[in-house]
Order: structure tokens, then sequence, then C-alpha cells
């Protein structure tokens, strides 16, 4: 056997969000790293490699999180994988300028008895805000290698690894700290009754998270040996009657007075200064100015995008229209043709969507994450995101929407639960994206005034906010309210920046091409064998009789589901021209253009909701859209009528 | 200043405050038949109790502090008019003067006792309004014979802080997730907090808690109880006097 081979390690980056834990990831992997999913999970998965001292090491950055409960899916993955999967070491990156809150973490880690190393990062931060930390003191305290990082400058990571691969090779699990006697004493008696009850996690952590009440620690506890519930009844209200508050508080305490007890053990604040940046804070969440600057700062940046945007397409519209005519020079006869109108298009296509739009929504999205600024327009929008049940966070994947819809599910993921991120997907692809109010510009507000097209945006976000309630009502779970640190304005690195936005787009670019291609592919063969005409006799009764529509619409719908702004091009050539008012009457524009905005979300979109919720919801989710669109497109056309509008 | 005119004031204004505006000097004269001169005067004195912000020709808002001892007496009152009405069959229109006579003299204990016997009623039976939250540390009312002898506690909801004041975490009600989550972040039992910043339109608050700031939703925080820090300014407000405290 080959002796490279042998010397692999696993090893884990955890710790709380917003303490560079994924710039030490990206410093230690370089570009050696892949994005994926945790397996039918919908949290993102960033592995990598680092070859270091001879070890090929594997590296996992665990989502940032506060704490190992149940609270949201990150959680439940990360103390998974640490438990189950047992990587050779954990790296718990630290914030140093706030270390009692992420000590809270750490105290947590070590209950689940793995090898670890502390990598105390932000020692920068930390400085600039006066606290100064006693290393060898926090290591003494802890019981646990600490090493001083500044991951933004690259410092202490070679240390850091070097100590990862001592704890490795010869290095002992830390011993938990304890908590008071009183609770320590009833953990001991729990923990000695599960001796024998085989799972993953160690034996005082299942006791402690029996006393909490943890849902996943009953299951695998009760599931096995029932009569263990009265035992550890018995020990929760023993607690509660001793300190007068839940079991779930007192634990919490326990490990913070143990956090906050080293914490000032270990570090001194010396004055702290207030910096232009908490004056800017300061600002940005004010009533009346921190408004006016998120309306300022959004506007800027869908201008900005939409301006580069039309701008790059219409280069990349002339460099295509010219490689078209290079390639019809070249080839000729009806699979050539075939060839690029099935595949080639297809390509195009998702060039065109990505490269003008998606690229720089990516870029603008990662730097307003990583100034933290993302964290104040979720604070700022809270209340008017609780009128269709979601909370503040689920206001920035619905601002994406306007761009793309892809993007905006994708987006998603920032919320806490299953339930949020699917209430939330839903509300997203009701967002008229660039590509339908290309159509609602080009119809409506051309032919028939601005205020149309801004009525059809009115309905929309009327629908957005019922629709989102009746969402809201109907999936199950509970709602959660806005629970969010409000990280520290800071600069973000340019190839932090760069690196997550090409990450994402590398993801975008798996989804959507191959199938943008096979149903551009699946559409331009069933043409050209006639499939089509009688399709649209099929839909006759829908798009004629109950919509209003000319009956060459029902394929313009069909194609609309690869790209809805290819139903403007599509109609004109059906109708072999493009002054539409000639065909289509000021009833049919509105009519149309409503259900195009509607009616399904693109195949892309579609292709990421089967990614993030599964087959059956997407499928859900699509075919109520379409009901919906029709349903509604016909009871419009029949108001327009009423209305005296034909 | 006498209890129970303080009470009087405390409860008027909170009448205001609690459909989300100020109350004026001149609408508080008229509700508690006084001359707006003596509201002024009485009103600066509640201000330098540190138990409402006054601000000039704008009104009177209640500080964190002003709010639990509002909400205290608010909550014996619309019990009582919850008693006079559904227990005892006093027309609606009689039920808020009655309450108002026997609100000053009923102790916290007996206000517990009467919400306990009807059953946790949720609003007064005259206005509809909302009767103020239980302010035990009880997850339901079967505890809460016993959690009312240990006595009450000064606490008022997060959510009803003022931006800068600062309270200390008392209990989360309601339990699940969200609690949870709050523990997480640090918000244990006789954890300080201090409220940085209100969003406008009942949005989320902005609060700074062992040396990080964090946003919390409204309604979470509404289900934050803290402790209103300093001492209560009055003794607790007894019928008889300062003699029955002995």
């Amino acid at each position: 056997m080959d002796p490279m081979e042998s010397k692999r390690l696993r090893i884990a980056l955890a710790g709380n969000a917003n303490v560079g834990k994924s710039v030490v990831f990206n410093q230690l992997t370089g570009l050696h790293q892949h994005i994926g999913n945790w397996p039918g999970k919908t949290v993102e998965k960033a592995e990598g490699t680092l070859s270091f001292g001879g070890y090929l090491i594997d590296i996992v950055d665990l989502p940032g999180i506060y704490s190992l409960s149940t609270f949201s899916i990150e959680e439940l993955i990360s103390r998974e994988y640490i438990a189950v999967e047992r990587p050779d070491v954990v790296v718990n990156v630290v914030d140093a300028s706030s270390l009692e809150r992420n000590l809270f973490f750490t105290i947590q880690l070590m209950e689940l008895e793995v090898k670890m190393v502390v990598a105390l990062n932000q020692m920068d931060v930390a400085e600039r805000k006066g606290i100064r930390i006693d290393v060898e003191r926090l290591m003494g305290l802890l019981g646990v290698p600490v090493i001083p990082t500044v991951a933004t400058k690259n410092l202490g990571l070679h240390q850091l690894m070097a100590k990862v691969l001592e704890v490795a090779e010869g290095g002992r699990a830390p011993r938990p700290l304890s908590f008071g006697r009183e609770v320590e004493k009833r953990i001991e008696a729990l923990s000695e009754a599960l001796e024998g009850l085989e799972t993953p996690y160690p034996k005082r952590w299942m006791a402690i998270k029996l006393l909490e009440g943890d849902e996943e620690a009953e299951r695998m506890v009760y599931g096995k040996s029932p009569g263990l519930r009265d035992l550890a009844e018995r020990m929760r209200r023993e607690i509660e009657e001793i300190h007068g508050h839940d079991a779930p508080s007192v634990i919490a305490s326990e490990r913070y007075s143990l956090a906050s007890r080293i914490a000032s053990e270990a570090s001194t604040q010396v004055t702290p200064r207030r910096g232009l940046a908490e004056r800017f804070d300061m600002a940005t969440v004010h009533p009346i100015s921190g408004y006016a600057i998120m309306i300022a700062v959004v506007l800027a940046v869908f201008y900005g995008i939409f301006t580069f945007g039309d701008w790059m397409a219409g280069l990349l519209e002339e460099g295509f229209g010219m490689l078209k005519a290079a390639y019809d020079a070249l080839f000729s006869g009806s699979l050539a043709s075939l060839f690029w109108d099935g595949v080639v298009e297809g390509l195009i296509a998702g060039v065109t969507i990505a490269l003008p739009y998606i690229v720089p929504f990516y870029i603008a999205l990662s730097i307003l994450e990583d100034s933290g600024y993302l964290a104040r327009i979720a604070y700022l929008a809270d209340s008017a995101m609780h009128r269709i049940g979601l909370h503040g966070k689920g206001f920035i994947p619905l601002i994406l929407g306007f761009g793309c819809n892809v993007p905006a599910c994708l987006g998603c993921r920032i919320m806490e639960t299953e339930r949020e991120r699917l209430i939330c997907a839903f509300t997203a692809t009701l967002i008229p994206c660039a590509a339908r109010s290309v159509v609602i510009m080009g119809l409506v507000a051309r032919y028939l005034g601005f205020e149309w097209a801004a009525a059809l945006y009115i309905m929309d976000i009327i629908l957005i906010f019922a629709l989102g309630r009746i969402a809201f009502k109907v999936v199950p779970g509970e709602p959660l309210g806005l629970i969010m640190e409000m990280p520290p304005y800071r600069w973000p690195t340019l190839t932090v920046t760069a690196k997550k936005a090409w990450f994402r787009l590398r993801d975008f670019i798996y989804i959507a091409f191959p199938l943008m291609v096979l149903g551009n592919l699946a559409i331009t063969a069933g043409d050209r064998v006639g499939l089509l005409s009688p399709v649209e006799g099929l839909l006759r009764p829908i798009t004629v009789d109950w919509l209003g529509l000319p009956p060459a619409s029902g394929i313009i719908l069909i194609f609309g589901i690869l790209r809805k702004e290819l139903a403007l091009i599509l109609l004109a050539s059906m109708l072999g021209t493009s002054d539409f008012s000639r065909f289509l009457t000021p009833a049919q524009m509105m009519v149309f253009s409503f259900v195009v905005m509607l009616y399904v979300p693109c195949i892309a979109t579609m292709a990421v909701l089967v990614r993030e919720f599964g087959v059956k919801r997407a499928a859900i989710i699509s075919i109520a859209e379409i009901t919906l669109a029709i349903a509604l497109g016909g009871i419009l056309f029949r108001a327009l009528a009423l209305l005296g509008i034909g | 200043m006498h209890s129970e005119s303080l009470e009087e004031y405390l409860e008027a204004i909170y009448s205001f405050n609690e459909r989300g505006r100020r109350a004026r000097t001149k609408e508080l004269a008229e509700r508690l038949r006084v001359s707006p001169p003596s509201v002024t005067q009485m009103v600066r004195e509640l201000a330098d109790m540190g138990l409402v912000e006054y601000e000039p020709y704008r009104g009177v808002t209640l500080t964190g502090k002003g709010m639990a001892l509002a909400q205290r007496v608010v909550r014996r009152h619309r019990l009582l008019e919850r008693l006079l009405h559904d227990f005892l069959g006093l027309r609606k229109d009689r039920v808020h003067e009655e309450a108002c006579k026997m609100e000053h003299g009923l102790s916290d204990e007996a206000a517990m006792a009467i919400c306990r016997a009807l059953n946790k009623p949720e609003t007064c039976p005259d206005d509809e309004k909302p009767i103020p939250p239980c302010p035990l540390n009880v997850s339901d009312c079967s505890e809460c014979g016993e959690a009312r002898e240990g006595g009450q506690k000064l606490v008022t909801q997060l959510s009803n802080l003022r931006p800068g004041e600062r309270g200390c975490v008392a209990f989360i009600r309601g339990g699940g997730r969200a609690c949870q989550r709050l523990l997480d972040m640090g918000l244990t039992p006789g954890t300080t907090i201090q409220v940085m910043n209100a969003a406008p339109f009942r949005g989320p608050m902005e609060i700074s808690v062992r040396g990080t700031t964090i946003a919390l939703g409204r309604g979470l925080a509404a289900r934050i109880f803290v402790e209103v820090e300093g001492q209560r300014p009055t003794g607790p407000p007894h019928p008889h006097g300062p003699h029955h405290a002995r």
C-alpha cells in the first residue's frame, strides 16, 4: 500500500456565524473545494482538501451556528456529523472579539468529547475593540489547545494546522467542563442510567439533551428504553424546583456562566472606542435614515445590475448572432439546424441569463452579506415580511426574485427551517423576474400605458401577500420570529467575495444548464415532428375559450416555460409582426401578460425547487401556480370585459 | 406622590400608549379631570422618577419601569371588570367606574386569584381591550397558586422597553424552539440586556446582550419578561397607607 495514501486526515470547521470561519476555510483549501449539499438536506456543504505536513487533509466547513440544539437543520447536521462521522479533529473557530458568546458554543463542542483545537480568530478586531486575551490562560481554563489567528491576513493558520496534526496524532478529547453541583449530580444519575444504550453520542451529552427536552435525543433514547422517560422527567422537575426556572433555561444558564467566567478571566477590556463603523451602524438602522439608505442601496443594486445586464445581454446577442451566421455559412441541412435550435440555443439561453444578470447578482449579494449590511436589511424589513408570515430575512430572497427566481430560491437557505424556506421559495417564484418584466413592459406598458403595467405589478403584490398568508396557514410547523445576530460592519475581502460568487455561479450552471438544453431540445424536436399543433388544439379550451387569447398562445406559453422573455419574441414571430396592437386587443394583452407573470416558474427555477424541496413539493408549487394563473386569468378577462375593455 | 394618583396617571398614559401613540397632556387632563398645568407638573415628576419620557408638545410615553407598574394596575382593573361583569352580572357600562375604585385596594395575590378563577380572561368586557399578560414565571395556570405566593416581581415584556433602557431577563414565556434559540443566544434568566434600537411599525428590536448585538422580532421580544432596573419608586400600593407595611 502506498504510505502516502494512509496519511489522510479529516477535520471539521465549526463555529458561530460571522466569525470568519469561511475565510479560514478558503485560506486553507484555496480553490481545492467543492460546494454541494448535505445528503437530502438543503444546506450547503463545503468540502476541500489541503496537503500539509505529509498529510492529505479533508476539510469540511460546517454551517455557522450558535448552538447544538435542534433549532435549525444546520445545528442538527453539525452535531450528527461530529458524532457520527467522527472527524479526526474539530477546529472550533472562535471570534476573539466576542468571546463569551463563542465560548458558549465551544463548551457544547467539548461536550461531544471529540479531539479539538480552538482557532482564536479575528484577533485584530478584538484588539481594535480594546479586548486583550491571555491565550495561555484561556487554554488552561478550557483544557483545549488555542491558537490565535487572523484568517483574513493568513496569520496563525500554519501554527493552527501544526497543532491540528499534533492533536490528531497524540492528543486526547477534552474533558467537558462541569456545571453546578445540583445539575451535575442529576446529569450523572441520568448518564449512569443510559449505560448500555447504544447511541453515537457520549452518555453525558445524551443526558444533558434529555434534561433539555431535545426531541431528537428523546426519540433516540425513549424509542429503545421508554422506562428512562420517568427518570429524566423526575430529574428535570428537581432541577426546576431548585432553580425556579425550566430545565432548558437552567442548562443554558450553566453553560453561559461557565463561558462568562472563562471569558472574563482570560480577557481584559481596555477602553472601547466608538468608531465610525458604530456611527454608520446607528444611521443604517435609524427609523428614517435607515429606510432611506436601504431603499437607496436596493435601488442602486438593481439599477446597477440591470444596466450592466442589458448592456452585457446586448453584447452577447450580437456575439451569438455573428456565431449563428458563421455556423449557418459552414453547416446546412436540417440536422445542423436541429442541432443549433435544439442544443446551442439552450446553451445560449443559459449564458444570456447567467452572465449578464446572475453573476452581478451573486457578486452584489456576496458584498452585501460579507459587509454585514444584509442583516440590517432583514432588520428593517421584518415588520413588512410578517404580513406574509415570514420574518425579515425572507425579504432578501424576495428582492433577488425581481432579478431571477433561481438565485431567489437558492437564497431561501438563509431561513432557519424547512417550513420558512418553503414558504419563502413559493412567494419568491411569484415575483416577476427580469424576464417577466420584459413581457409586461414590452406589451402592456408599451401599448396600454405604464399605469396598466403598474396595475399588473400591484395585482401581483396583492397575490403574493394573499398566497403567502395561505401558505403560512397551510404549511405545517411552528412559525418563527426573527432572531439574528447583527454582525459589526466590515470591509468584504475581495478573494472571499469573488470565490463565494464563483462557487454559487458554478452551482447555478450545474442545475440550470442541462435542463435548459434538454427542455429546449424536447420542444424543438416536438416542433419538428409536428407535435405542437395538436397541442395547440388541445389547449384551445383553455387559451381561447377561457382566457380569450389567440390560439397560437398555447404554444407560446409552453415555450415560455424555458425562458419567459421568449414569450414576447415568439408571439412576434407567430403573429408575423411586432406591432402587437394590430392582432391583440388591450384585454388580450393584459390577460397574456398576467398569465405569463404567474403561470409557472421557468424550467431553471423548477429545477432549483426540485433540488431544494424535492419533486413533490416542486410539482405542487408549479401546479398551484398554473391553476392559479389560468383561473385568475379567465376571471381577469371577464372582469375587463365587464369594465368595457375588450 | 400619593400612590393612588400615581396609579391613575400611569393607567391613563397606558391607555394612550397601548394604542401606539403618545399621551398628550391635554388629553390626560381631560381624562383625569384635572387642570392641564397640574398634569404637566405631575408628568415632570413621573419623568424624574424614571417612569415616563416626556417630550413637551409631543406627549408622554411610559418607560419600561413605568410600563411594568402601569401593566400591574391595568391588569387589576381589567380583571376586576371581568369579575364584576361575568361573575356578578353588572352591566357593561357600570363596570369601569366600579373597577376604578376597587383597583387600588386589590393585592397582587388577589388579582392572580381572580385571573385563575375566571380561567385566564384575555380582554376586558366593556371595550374588549387586552388584559396585560400574567407576570408570573409559570408555564400554565396549574402552577399559578404556588407561584403567586412567592410574590410578584416588577416585570414587563422586553418589547415595552424604550431604546437605551436596560432590563434583566426574568423568564421567557411559551417554551418551544424559539425559546431554546433565545437561550442559546445568551438570553438566560438573570442576564442584563439593553435595548439599542426599535424599528418602527412594530418591527424588530436591536438589543445588546453579552457583548453582541442581536435583532429580535417584536413578537419574540413580547415573550421575554424582564425585570426593569431600579427599585420601585413607591412602596407596594396599599390602601391603608404606610402603617400597613410594618
